[in-house]
Formats: C-alpha cells, structure tokens, sequence
C-alpha cells in the first residue's frame, strides 16, 4: 500500500511543475472534446487555464461547465507503466473577470511569462477549474480518489 | 559566470565567451595597437539574462509563428520588432544588474561610450555578417548603458539576422550575444581601411570622412576613396566625395551638420595619413594573419582603432535571391529624407503628369495599326514606373519603421505598434475615394427613388449632388479602379457596390484631425530642445512614408489602368474576329494580333490550380500576425479574381491572397479581414487600421484554406482565425 500521504505531495509536485493537461467539455449536444491546455495551479483544487473566445473548447464550456483535467508525468518510455502518475480532475470551470481575473493573471503569467501577450489579450478568456476530486493512477492500476483540500 | 570581461583578461579559449569583435579587440590592445578602453559582456551575461526572465520561449514562439521559409521579410521585421520590445520591457533580474551596473559605473563613469554587438561566428574568417546586429554610438550614464546592452542583446534577433537565419545556424537554445562597451572616441576624421580591396586582391582601399564613422558605415555621409598598391602602399588614385556633410556627437546619440566652409574643400586625410592608416591596418592584418576591414578614426592628429574583422570575399548571392536587396532597404534619417523629397518632388508628379496625358487619349478613334502602338507605349510605361516604384518608393516605406522604432525607444510601449496611432489621417487617396463612395451610398440611403433607380441603371437626373459625384469617381477613379490584371468597368459595377453600402451603416474612420493632433503634441511632449525637433521630424518622415506607401499604388494603378483600359479596347476588336478567342491574351499578344491580322495565340493548356489543403483535411485554426486589432465574426467572402470584391456584403469576412489599394474600396464593407501576405505594413492591414476593422495576414494559402460562407472568426489581438466546424456529435 502506497503512503497516501505521499501520493499527495507527488500529485500536488506534479501540478506545480507540469505545464499542460489534457481538457475535456462536452458539446452542447453531450459529444466528447479533448485538448491540450497549459495550466496553472493555485492549489489542488483550483486550476487555471487560458483559450481564445473563438475556440471549440471556449463554446463548450459555455454551454456545460463540466470538465475533466488530466494531468500526467509519463515521458513514453516502457518505465511510464510502473512509474508515471496520472491524475484525473473532475469538476466545473468558471470565466474569471474582474479583479479575479487580474490575479488569475498575475499568477498564470508568473508560470508562463512567454504566454502573458496571448492571456492578456481581450480575446482570450481564463478560466478558473475547480476540481471536485482527482483520481489518481500509479503502478499502472492503482486507483486513488484525492479530494483537493483547500 | 563571468559576466564581463576587460581586454587584458581576455584568453583565447575566451573567443566564444566575448565574441569576434570583442577577441579581436582584446587581442590588438594586447598586442599595444591603439584600440580604446573596453568592457566586454560576455554571452553568459545575455543567456543568464535570457534565463532569469523566462523570455527565451517567447522569442521561440515569436520566430516559429510560421515556417521559416514562408516568411516574408516584413513579417521578420514585425517579429523582430516584437522581439525588441520584449527586451525592451524586460529589465535586467537584480543580480545581473548589479554586477553589471558595478563593471559599467566602475569604468565609464562619465565617459560617452559606443554599445556594440559581438556575435559570437558573427566575424569568424569563413562568414561575415557584418551590420546585421545593431551598435549604438554616444551612449552616456549607466542607466542608458545597461539599456543599450537590452537593445544590442535584441538586435541577435534582428530582422537582418532573422532573414540570414539558416546561414548563422539561430537557435534560441544555442545562440547568444556579447557586447563591447567601448568609450568613444570622437575623432575629427574617421573611415575604414580593406588591406585587400573586395575588387581587386592586388590593391587596399581606404575611405574617409570628416567627424564620425557612423555615417559612413550607415551611408549617410558619401566618403573619400584611396586605392593603393598592396605591396608598396603606392596612392594610385584618390576619388574626392561631394563633402557636404559630417556626423558628430551629440548630447545622447550622434548628429548629421553641414561641413564648415573650409573642411568640404578638404579631403579628410592628407597624403601622409592615407599611409599612416594603411600601415597601421597592415599591421592588423600581419597580427591576425588574414586580410582585415579596419574600422579606425582619428583624434587630434592620433590614430584609433575602433574595430578590426577579416574581409571575406563573401558568396555572391544566388539568382533569385533577395535578401540582400531587402537589406539595402534598411536606410538612415537623412536617406529617407532626401529620398521622400525626390519621391515627392519629382516622380509622383511625373508619374501623375503620365497618368493624365494617357487618360486624353481616344482610344476608339485608333487604327487598329495605332492601337497597338499605344498599347506598346502604354507597357513600356508601365514597366518604367514599376521600376521606379521598386527603386524609389519601396524603399521610403522604412520610414515608418525608423518612426516605430523611435517611438518605442523613447516611449517603450506594451504593445509595440502603438506607433500607428501616430500614422492615421495622412490623407491617403484610397481613404478620400471611400468617402466619396460612402457620400454617394448617404444620398441613397436618404433616397428610396434614387436606389430604385440605381437599380434599373437610370439614375441620372433624380439627384444632382449624386450624378456630380458619380461623375466625379469615373473621373477620379477610373469607374471602380483596378485589380491585379483587368479594371472594373461600368458604371452597374459602381451602382451595385453603392447599393450595398447603402444597405449597410455607414462605416466610420478612426482617425479625425483631434485625436491625431492630440496623439501628436503627447508624443512631442516627451521630449525637450533638438530632441523634440527631431522626434517631429521623424514623425513627419513617418507619416510621409505611410501616406505614400498607399498612394503611390494609387497612381501606379492609374497607369495600369491605362494600359488595361487600351489592352481591353484591342481585345474587343479581336472579339469581334471570327473564331478568334482573345480573353486570355497578354498585352503584348493583343498588339501583335491588332498589326498581324494572321496571327493566332498558342493554346495553352489551363494548369488545374491546386485548391484547399487536400482530400480529408479541413483547415480550423490558423495562426498568423496581427495586423489590427479587434475581434470579429461573419460569413467569409473569398477573393479568388478581383471581380469578387464586387460580391462582398455588409459584415463578411472579406479573406484574400492580397490586396492592394486599387482594390481597397470594398473594405468599408468588411467587419474583418484575412490575408495571406504578412505584416503590420501591408495595404490590407494599413486600411484596416483606418477603419478599425480586426485584421490578421500572413496566413498561406489562406483564400484556399477558408471558403466563401464559411462562418470565421477574425482575433486580430493575437492573429488567429478560427473556422467554424458545423455542430457534430
């Protein structure tokens, strides 16, 4: 049996240094989405990223909130089976505005300096995920469900 | 890491740490040739730099926007411009700045110096690239020092550097840069000295001016000219310049003044000093053991030398290529300045004056024999004003850029063309045809009879202002002008398009005489005495070259319409031959089929145009440059023959390969804009700022990849389109 305590400073480690993750929407008929987004954490609960109001993503997350956020360490080595950590967030995403918006940004750009034109620009929207829960994936099928504490 | 170096530290394994023109230094001062004190940035100081800020990824996405090959060269100067405000708005991290405040305040105190870039390869034996990174002369105080180091670090990613990309092997993970900090000296006399002439390998070569370098290197200040017999220094010829002018120091930067009287009659070397430099440049040349351009001045009668780089015989540039002459477009103030007084003096006038007599003449009253004629003269017209154009008036658009440039120096701005605020209301041509077009739509709009009319093609008589009007645009514009190969003629053209204007609100200009007075006198305020004159006049130059940039167009466009308008006088008459198909003939088949009635064209075989980006591909988003900010959505109206500008309706996306002012009258229209040549400075983007419409260019293939109906978002923020996909799943 895994430390869990452990596990949880290895998934909050690899939130802080990992820089993209895998969204998922849903269309607003119900269909599956998935694509590449550069996040930042502000705690395991609360998870920023950034897209263009143009965007497929952007028009899904207007109709349905609900996303999936999954992040991972693996490097495509046959080691990824044993080693990589996957971790699943489940929960609602929120458009920032306002000063949350300023700070979302402030905190973004302190990650990704290079992105701050594209996050600062009036057509790019940022988002706020805030995850229910993460479940967790070692050893290749070792399961554990992590609530985010804040 | 060491972060700077003085000359008499420098060791050989220290080469790739302070760059050519930093070793070469170190290694002449060591050897005791007379070179100024220095300070030398080691590229340690620039990758730290680099590091510490983060920025490294943002140059890499700025110059892998899009593949290399498929940047045009003003689309590297807008990425180099972005560049350079990065580093402009990035200050150094505390600990880099420390050290390097301490190094600067420690040896130039009070001391003006020169801030030079030192490419590590940039000087080597086998390449030489010189003039593509930037050196600033009379620099003065640590502020403005550690500034310049900034700006010099930027210039590795120079529009110059970024064009000759492949060449110097950029990459932002190996790439770096060092600087020389050089006190400078103000010589009185200054020049550069080949030991091997790049003509004639027997002979070296010697040019001169009176004060500064600067403006020789930069061609601002023509130079007096020695050739001399390599092996026993023997003159064997002296070319005096035209001594008018000389570059001296300033308070902060450098100066162009007239010659006093008694030096422009006087070459800037006595016969004893020619030898004396080429002495002293042989002695370069037997130290470093390869032949040498020296850069040397000379100050109360001592001799400096300011730089030294091996000549290399530098490959002649393959056919086809233009880089080189895309470089000679980078000119100095004083250049453009005589340029825009020649441009605007001379050519536009003449080329007006052309434009008129051609329009007097009566095509219809022609004989066949004559016709063709006119259509010969009216081609050898044509290719003479292109000609001029490409010498002559490409060139003065740098004038915007020296003004861009100059604003975000001083002013440092978030977003680095804010400049272009400065450039709107010049009074270009196209901007009065489209508000002649939108007085025009205004009457129709207050007018039901009249638009009734106008679409049963009578409208003449119903509202005097109007018929003024429309005659005067025929007059004006020549019907509706001209696209790449044929005109719009026919008055039903101009009331289809007015129709449509008048359908749609009217569209407003960005720019009154307020507002850019006011943007004017904020600008101006910023700086005091010769500055702020200096900053007007650059200002002025600017705009001069922004205003031309579209009307030039303008009346090359006329030209072309001439030619057209007798091209399509002949081709009717040929029409009329039986069985004689002339719809695809050039100008030159349509004179030789009016003189030869015989003749016929040969068939050609119609290449099938590859369209779209391939069977089971479908373009969604596509990143090119912004070009006027905004957001916008609509149907896309693709451009694929000009004839299709006709077609545009109020609130589309008007999406084309490219555009040129003949052809602007339909942007009004728009609510953004696509297209595929790329910068801020193209006519597209130019006209688009005018009327605040978001536009992005530089996308390839983009009329093939979006197609007509395709609902399209236009992020002119951050130069992305984004292609609706129908609803799925």
């Amino acid at each position: 049996m895994d430390d869990l305590s452990a596990l949880r400073l290895r998934m909050e480690q690899m939130l802080r240094v990992q820089k993209l993750a895998a969204l998922s929407t849903s269309s607003p008929r119900g269909g599956p989405y998935s694509n590449l987004v550069s996040f930042k954490a502000l705690d395991t609960g609360r998870i920023l990223f950034a897209t263009t109001r143009a965007t497929r993503k952007y028009a899904n997350l207007r109709a349905d909130t609900r996303v999936a956020l999954l992040v991972d360490n693996r490097r495509n080595e046959e080691a990824d089976f044993h080693e990589a950590l996957a971790a699943t967030g489940l929960g609602r995403a929120v458009e920032l505005s306002g000063e949350e918006r300023e700070q979302g940004v402030a905190a973004y750009t302190a990650k990704f300096p290079f992105l701050e034109g594209f996050v600062r620009a009036p057509s790019c929207a940022l988002f706020r995920a805030d995850v229910e829960k993460w479940i967790v994936v070692t050893r290749f099928q070792n399961v554990i469900e992590v609530l985010p504490i804040s | 890491m060491t972060l700077t170096l003085s000359l008499d530290r420098v060791e050989p394994r220290d080469r790739g740490r302070v760059g050519g023109k930093g070793y070469a230094l170190s290694r002449m001062a060591r050897q005791g040739l007379p070179v100024p004190g220095a300070l030398l940035v080691t590229v340690g100081a620039y990758r730290r730099y680099i590091e510490r800020t983060g920025i490294g990824e943002a140059i890499a996405l700025e110059i892998n926007r899009k593949i290399a090959d498929e940047m045009r060269w003003e689309e590297m100067w807008d990425a180099a411009l972005r560049i350079r405000t990065l580093f402009l708005r990035t200050p150094l991290p505390e600990a880099i700045r420390n050290v390097l405040a301490r190094d600067v305040e420690a040896r130039f105190r009070d001391i003006a110096v020169v801030v030079r870039s030192s490419a590590p390869g940039e000087d080597s034996a086998k390449a030489s690239f010189a003039g593509l990174h930037e050196s600033f002369v009379n620099v003065r105080g640590t502020e403005s020092i550690l500034d310049h180091i900034r700006l010099v670090w930027a210039s590795l990613w120079s529009d110059a550097a970024l064009l000759y990309r492949k060449e110097l092997g950029l990459d932002i993970a190996t790439s770096a840069m060092a600087v020389v900090v050089q006190e400078i000296v103000t010589g009185d006399r200054s020049g550069v000295a080949f030991t091997v002439s790049p003509d004639d390998p027997s002979r070296s070569v010697i040019e001169a001016v009176h004060g500064l370098n600067q403006g020789l290197v930069d061609g601002t200040v023509e130079p007096d000219r020695w050739i001399l017999d390599r092996k026993t220094g023997q003159l064997l010829s002296h070319r005096p310049a035209e001594r008018e002018k000389a570059l001296y120091a300033s308070e902060a930067g450098v100066v162009v003044r007239p010659l006093a009287p008694g030096l422009a009659e006087m070459p800037p070397l006595t016969p004893q000093e020619v030898a004396l430099v080429f002495r002293t440049a042989l002695d370069v040349e037997t130290f470093f053991g390869s032949p040498q351009d020296v850069e040397w001045t000379i100050r109360n009668g001592s001799l400096h030398i300011l730089q030294a780089r091996p000549v290399t015989a530098g490959e002649p540039a393959a056919d086809g290529d233009k880089r080189p002459w895309y470089l000679t477009l980078r000119r100095s103030f004083e250049n453009l300045r005589a340029l825009r007084q020649e441009v605007e003096g001379r050519w536009i006038p003449a080329m007006i004056a052309d434009a008129e007599a051609l329009s007097g003449v009566d095509l219809a009253a022609l004989s066949d024999e004559a016709l063709a004629a006119e259509i010969d003269r009216r081609r050898s017209l044509h290719g003479k004003w292109s000609d001029i154009y490409t010498e002559h008036f490409i060139p003065l658009a740098h004038g915007i850029r020296l003004f861009g440039q100059a604003y975000n120096d001083s002013l440092r701005p978030a977003d680095p063309y804010e400049f272009m605020d400065l450039l709107g209301g010049t009074g270009m041509i196209s901007l009065e045809r489209n508000r002649l077009l939108e007085r025009m739509a205004g009457r129709i709009r207050g007018n039901p009879l009249l638009a009734g009319a106008l679409r049963q093609d009578t409208p003449a008589g119903l509202d005097a202002a109007f018929d003024e009007d429309f005659e005067a645009f025929s007059r004006g514009f020549g019907d509706l002008g001209c696209g790449t190969d044929r005109c719009f003629t026919g008055q039903a053209a101009l009331a289809g398009l007015l129709l449509r204007m008048a359908e749609a609100p009217p569209a407003k200009e960005r720019f009154d005489a307020g507002t850019i007075h006011r943007r004017r006198d904020a600008f101006l305020s910023r700086f005091e005495g010769d500055a702020r004159q200096r900053a007007a006049e650059i200002l002025d130059l600017g705009r001069a070259s922004y205003r031309l940039r579209d009307n030039d167009n303008i009346h090359l466009g006329k030209i072309e319409g001439a030619l057209l308008a007798a091209v399509d006088e002949g081709k009717r008459r040929l029409a009329s031959r039986a069985g004689f198909d002339a719809s695809a003939l050039s100008a030159e088949e349509t004179a030789r089929a009016l003189r030869v009635p015989a003749w016929r064209p040969r068939v050609a075989t119609p290449q099938k145009k590859e369209a779209g980006p391939g069977p089971g591909l479908r373009a969604r988003q596509l990143r090119g440059q912004p070009a006027g900010p905004g957001l916008a959505r609509g149907s896309a109206r693709v451009i694929g023959s000009p004839e299709d500008l006709l077609d545009i309706r109020a609130g589309e996306i008007l999406v084309c390969d490219a555009i040129d002012p003949n052809m602007t009258f339909a942007v009004p229209l728009a609510a953004g804009i696509v297209e595929r040549r790329g910068g801020m400075l193209i006519h597209g983007a130019i006209i688009a700022r005018e009327y605040g419409i978001p536009c992005v260019t530089g996308i390839p293939g983009a009329a093939e990849l979006i197609r007509t109906g395709d609902r399209v978002s236009v992020d002119g923020w951050l130069g992305i389109v984004t292609i609706e996909a129908p609803p799925s799943l």
